[in-house]
């Protein structure tokens, strides 16, 4: 056992945690943040998709321990002041979901293929999306969505 | 899932790292831990301690003369994929890197981590092996043809450490895969390269590591074209059988993927 310390969606956090502990179950369990999701548990599917020091990874396949003094942001990081991350509002208007589950995962995915890829058209997204798998099949709508996004947020830049 | 318990420490340095290893009775360096950590979650690996490599400053960078490109073992592969000097010098291999997992997996792994553990579908040791790389280690040099043993298997002793590897610039070089459609790992991967020292073409994902195919290499030393391989077959014996591929399935794809790694050589020029 050890004292984790970062800093998780601009807060500093400490928490005590066993060097095993994967970075997905100390951002559920120990700090009840449970909008990152695990399912498939292997690296595949992405619902556990967060960032660390600014880039996308799998948080059910990396230490909590190797987050020590990181920079970690989940879903619940992005919006601000009560206001939706543009990303989050693209889900909302192109409906991109049906059950909801993969969907922390693929925002925190679209946000950072939009950070790296601000040109972004239909089979690039496809293919930035190849680690995160929505098992409801609904890839159409999620794509749109990234796709308005991506817009507006280059619309947005100065 | 849960790895079994284990003591993680972070080395701050190659130096700090060989002196945790010394200090260990039962070690594993941690690098991206994209298969590591994985492989920990199946309780398929139980080191007692993990020695956090990734930190490392010193093993992260690309260096570039007029004849190599050397890149440290610790450099994660969307580093290689988006590197300039790697894109001007060695186009295939920043294209390699950004085929090798999902965007998430590219910001953890590392090409030392891929190298040291020879999963037989990796990308990497096609590359290295087709280039004819040298792999410097905290101990020596080991070139490319002596370094993959067999499956996940290789010339590292116990506490060795890669620091970098060092690719020849080639003057033609291509990869194509094919992918399993699952996994997306290659069910047979060719990475073709002409240097000054000739032509040669190296195989992942068909056998039990990383090989060579000298008749292929000749052919393609006469005639740098798709048309020199045709009729060119591979033997099936020693290649892999799955519930994904037949031996005889992976002979013929290796095959088809040598003619289009040839072809997509020649069309960058």
């Amino acid at each position: 056992m050890a004292v984790l310390s970062m800093t998780v969606n601009s807060k500093p956090v400490s928490a005590e945690a066993e060097d095993r502990t994967l970075l997905v179950y100390f951002l559920r369990e120990q700090l009840q943040l449970t909008g990152t999701h695990i399912g498939c548990d292997t690296s595949q599917c992405g619902a556990c998709v967060v960032h660390v020091n600014g880039q996308a990874v799998k948080s059910c396949t990396m230490f909590a321990a190797q987050a020590q003094d990181a920079q970690v942001t989940t879903i619940e990081g992005l919006a601000k002041d009560g206001k939706l991350h543009p990303v989050q509002e693209a889900f909302r208007e192109h409906h991109g979901l049906q059950c909801g589950f993969c969907t922390p995962g693929m925002i925190m995915t679209a946000v950072d293929m939009i950070r790296r890829k601000p040109a972004l058209d239909r089979p690039a997204i496809r293919a930035e999306l190849e680690g995160n798998i929505c098992r409801c099949t609904g890839y159409h709508n999620i794509v749109s969505a990234i796709e308005a996004a991506a817009k507006r947020m280059a619309g947005a830049a100065p | 899932m849960i790895p079994y318990s284990f003591t993680y420490r972070r080395a701050g340095s190659i130096a700090d790292a060989e002196q945790l290893f010394a200090d260990s009775g039962d070690a594993k360096f941690l690098a991206g831990g994209q298969t590591l950590i994985p492989t920990m979650k199946q309780r398929l690996a139980s080191p007692a301690e993990l020695i956090d490599i990734s930190e490392i400053a010193e093993l992260s960078f690309v260096r570039a003369d007029a004849e190599s490109l050397a890149i440290g073992a610790g450099t994660k592969h969307a580093a290689v994929a988006n590197s300039g000097q790697v894109r001007r010098l060695i186009p295939a291999l920043a294209e390699l890197a950004e085929t090798i997992g999902d965007p998430a997996v590219r910001h953890m792994g590392t090409l030392g981590g891929s190298l040291a553990n020879n999963d037989p579908a990796a990308d990497y040791p096609a590359a290295t092996l087709a280039l004819g790389a040298s792999i410097r280690t905290t101990r020596r040099v080991i070139e490319a043809d002596n370094f993959f043993i067999g499956m996940f298997s290789t010339a590292l002793e116990d506490g060795e450490i890669i620091i970098d590897v060092t690719f020849p610039v080639a003057e033609l070089a291509g990869y194509a895969k094919f992918p399993n459609p699952a996994s997306r790992y290659a069910l047979a991967g060719v990475f073709v390269a002409r240097t000054k020292s000739g032509v040669r073409v190296a195989v992942t994902g068909a056998g039990p590591s990383v090989f060579r195919l000298p008749e292929m290499e000749s052919a393609l030393e006469r005639d740098f074209s798709p048309d020199a391989l045709t009729g060119k077959s591979v033997p099936s014996a020693d290649l892999n059988s799955d519930i994904h591929a037949t031996a005889e399935y992976r002979a013929h794809l290796v095959a088809v993927m040598a003619r289009r790694a040839v072809a997509a050589a020649l069309d960058r020029h």
